[in-house]
């Protein structure tokens, strides 16, 4: 049994890492801005980007609060490198090209969905209440991202190979989505954090009835990454944080 | 996916309950599905709905400019088919 003090710094802990789950991903999805494929695609990729950022900033908010001394959601978001990100690894991946950013999308949407869903029952009433806020943003996301990897999927030969090749590279780093370490799992006993591991088998089910619609294969191989919940990345996020980080870096303190 | 492949789909929105279906606009897009959550993105994202509507563009069959002629210059003399041209008795407020 943790106690008071350890709890709250652990779900500190925690409120940082599922906002770096999302600032991550949200920034990824924002660098489609004026690049997607068409003028409403681009709309519609914004909007999701600004739905993870919001969704950072009530964490990052709550871990502000939890912290008390002094530092805010922009301290956590940009003064911080990357070995101190705990974001799980399928979010930092480069956005690739539009398949793979849809795949990667139904791989997170489909875990968000039954994460959130569960989270919505935290014995912490904000994590709770931030799930419920953001779940049904997520189930939006899902039906796009679902629609798109059957697009192309069961497409054209081009974007069948593209989508196919996504889901060959990503699969390996969905294995840390389903993961819990002492801190989390600590969490999970004090019915705070969501125990993940029970989230995949119906996670499973879900993603091969829509990749066995959408005619693509899930990889035979069971390599699998992980790393991001203890701070070791790929040389992807460094990259990330230099571009996110640069303005607020430059001008320490500064408001917009 | 080529845009040039996409179709054209008018947007009509409900803001509120009760009230009509207003013209806001058109998008792109390859089906009725993707237009309905298009729409969504594009013209509601600061909460101005209640119900979307789609329809292709080439299923809506307008007026011509040369039909204008035939079309509403005959009632141009005749006002008789105004509510407003009739005198109303004065227990009449509103009409």
């Amino acid at each position: 049994m943790m106690s008071a003090t350890d709890l709250k710094q652990a779900t500190l802990e925690y409120a940082l890492r599922l906002g770096d789950d999302s600032v991550v991903l949200g920034h990824r999805i924002s660098e489609w801005v004026s690049n997607g494929p068409f003028l409403e695609e681009d709309i519609a990729l914004g909007n999701v980007a600004l739905d993870y950022i919001g969704r950072a900033r009530m964490f990052y908010g709550y871990a502000a609060e939890l912290a008390g001394d002094g530092r805010t959601e922009d301290d956590f978001a940009y003064m911080r490198d990357a070995r101190e990100y705990k974001n799980l690894l399928i979010n930092e991946l480069p956005k690739g090209d539009f398949a793979y950013t849809q795949v990667r999308q139904l791989l997170v949407d489909a875990f968000n969905t039954g994460f959130l869903a569960e989270l919505v029952k935290s014995k912490d009433a904000t994590l709770a209440a931030i799930a419920a806020k953001a779940s049904k943003e997520t189930r939006y996301h899902l039906r796009r991202s679902r629609e798109w990897v059957l697009r192309l999927g069961d497409g054209t030969e081009e974007s069948h190979q593209r989508a196919q090749t996504a889901v060959d590279a990503l699969w390996g780093y969905t294995f840390e989505m389903f993961e819990l370490d002492e801190l989390e799992q600590q969490l999970v006993d004090a019915g705070i954090a969501v125990d993940t591991t029970r989230l995949k088998a119906q996670w499973e089910v879900e993603i091969k009835a829509i990749l066995s619609e959408a005619t693509l294969e899930i990889p035979a191989g069971d390599w699998a990454v992980r790393g991001g919940r203890v701070g070791y990345h790929t040389e992807n996020l460094g990259h990330l944080l230099t571009d996110m980080q640069s303005v607020y870096r430059a001008y320490p303190g500064c408001q917009w | 996916m080529k845009p040039e492949n996409l179709e054209l789909f008018e947007v009509f929105i409900r803001s509120k309950r009760g009230l009509d279906h207003k013209h806001v606009g058109s998008l792109h897009a390859e089906d009725h599905e993707q237009a309905l959550e298009y729409a969504r993105d594009v013209y509601t994202r600061r909460s101005e709905g209640v119900s979307i509507w789609v329809v292709k563009s080439d299923d809506i069959c307008a007026s011509q400019e040369d039909d204008a002629e035939s079309f509403y210059d005959p009632s141009d003399d005749k006002p008789y088919r105004h509510a407003t041209y009739y005198k109303l008795p004065d227990p009449v407020n509103n009409m």
